[in-house]
């Protein structure tokens, strides 16, 4: 059965789990403990993307370098049809992200938000903020110079 | 010449028996693990992944281990598994400016909004040994401080304001791609860019520095370094949509040149690109001033006859595993090629040799 989502919100799932942590995806993945029916629409391959960048920062489009990419398509048994698109090689983390992708139009979606999709997006903000804090704390002041005035 | 022989098997299989036994070492010291390569040797890692042109930690560590730490070889390695994986497609062009800086410094500007923040940085550090590092310690906590949420702009901009840099043609123009078609002289910037970011570092490096030491000397300043994480985006036609599919750490070193202006144009500064996967700041800052140097034709500036100009020099000798495929087949059997080689010389020696004997035997009925 179909719930209603945005696109924008399917872009924030997807991205989310492209880029999580294959091993603690797949803990969260185990905890939601349910394993949905479905069939390959494609299995999951792995391949090489394209990273594209531009001239300046903000010119031409140049070719990077690829990075390593993996995908699949499956469908559950009512039709819903989930799309994995990971980061790296692992096909177990391609086959998580599709079957969350297609449950996240079901009903299970709430539970599929509290269980996986908001830890890992704590997660990613968390660790995001840890590296930015280390940055800040490496910003050069140039203005507590003690310049002997007092 | 070359002509199949056989023979050797048995030799072969046992040196590379023997260069597996080689590659653990001693067996009473722990072997290496991919995440120990992947954390411990980070950089080794990100220049593998550069100059191989693939985006992924855990093969660049597999590929180091396995090439016993020739990061050539390892790049060999790269480079040949890329050439196995289907092509999915092309991503969106990353945006830098939303990078998550972990460094950003700029040798220009001192107050540049963001900030001049150092990062893991080796500067400033003393290059003694540390000794306290060949013995186990213990891990060690970086301070922190307020985060910076907003993203960190690009200095370029604020030149950009006052018309006195060069402006980057913004387009969505195609842009050539090494890895589907070959090189072709002239090769425009995009083939160029896409051609020195996975060039030999090394080699870059020496090319960028001549052109410090007046070989086309650009005068460049480091108007921005950047070091951080873009998030990568892809369009899925299935979905009709871009999504984002991964991140990647970069290093991006944006060079103000020398300036130039003609009698319709005032006075501009020019500019260089450097854009490398990884933190790799020296390659990111080579490949700019060599980016700068082979511009010279569109920008209207005279061909000094440097090396750093001649794109087909730099392009066709930046590749290693070009250079080194062909500079160590020589090591390899030629004993046919030698072979003819070696009777041409006996030939032409026994040829000189009588034409003396005949010299002599002229002089002597003489």
């Amino acid at each position: 059965m179909n719930t209603t989502f945005s696109a924008e919100d399917r872009k924030s799932w997807m991205g989310l789990l492209a880029s999580a942590d294959d091993a603690r995806l797949a803990d969260l993945w185990r905890a939601f403990d349910h394993e949905p029916a479905f069939d390959w629409l494609r299995a999951p391959e792995a391949g090489g993307v394209m990273v594209r960048g531009r001239m300046g920062g903000s010119g031409a489009p140049f070719n990077l370098g690829e990075m390593t990419v993996t995908r699949c398509a499956l469908s559950l048994t009512d039709g819903t049809v989930g799309h994995g698109y990971v980061q790296g090689r692992s096909k177990a983390k391609a086959e998580m992200a599709a079957k969350i992708d297609a449950l996240m139009q079901t009903d299970a979606a709430d539970t599929l938000r509290a269980m996986i999709l908001t830890p890992l997006q704590e997660e990613r903000a968390a660790a995001k903020e840890a590296r930015a804090s280390k940055a800040a704390a490496t910003k050069v002041d140039f203005f507590t110079m003690v310049r002997g005035e007092d | 010449m070359y002509v199949a022989v056989k023979g050797g098997e048995r030799a072969i299989d046992n040196a590379h028996a023997w260069l597996a036994e080689e590659r653990r070492g001693d067996t009473s010291v722990a072997e290496l693990s991919l995440a120990q390569i992947r954390e411990q040797l980070a950089l080794a890692v990100n220049r593998v992944m550069a100059e191989g042109s693939l985006f992924d930690p855990d093969l660049a560590a597999l590929a180091i281990k396995q090439s016993r730490g020739d990061l050539i070889e390892a790049i060999f390695l790269i480079r040949a598994y890329r050439t196995t994986l289907p092509r999915f497609g092309y991503t969106l062009p990353v945006e830098t400016g939303a990078m998550a800086c972990d460094r950003r410094i700029s040798a220009t500007f001192k107050d540049a909004p963001g900030g001049q923040v150092l990062g893991p940085t080796f500067d400033y550090t003393h290059r003694l040994l540390d000794f306290k590092l060949a013995a186990e310690g213990e891990a060690v906590e970086a301070p922190t401080s307020a985060p910076r949420t907003e993203p960190t702009p690009h200095i370029t901009e604020f030149l950009q304001g006052e018309d006195i840099i060069e402006r980057e043609p913004s387009s969505d123009a195609q842009p050539g791609d090494l890895t589907r078609e070959p090189m072709a002289f002239p090769a425009d910037r995009s083939v160029r860019l896409q051609s020195l970011t996975r060039g030999d570092e090394g080699f870059i490096l020496g090319m960028a520095y001549s052109t410090q030491r007046g070989y086309a000397r650009n005068h460049a300043f480091v108007g921005e370094l950047r070091i951080g994480t873009v998030a990568v985006e892809m369009e899925i036609p299935e979905l009709g949509f871009a999504i984002e599919i991964g991140e990647v750490e970069l290093t991006e070193c944006e060079t103000v040149n020398q300036f130039k202006g003609s009698k319709t144009v005032p006075p501009q500064f020019t500019r260089g690109y450097g854009l490398v996967f990884g933190q790799s700041e020296r390659k990111s800052i080579a490949m700019a001033l060599v980016d700068r140097a082979l511009r010279w034709k569109e920008l209207g500036e005279d061909n000094l006859g440097a090396a750093a100009q001649d794109e087909e020099f730099v392009l066709s000798h930046s590749d290693n595993i070009q250079a080194t495929g062909f500079l160590e087949h020589i090591k390899l059997p030629h004993y046919v090629d030698f072979q003819s080689e070696l009777e041409l010389v006996r030939k032409l020696r026994r040829e000189a040799a009588e034409a003396v004997e005949q010299m002599a035997a002229k002089e002597a009925a003489e």
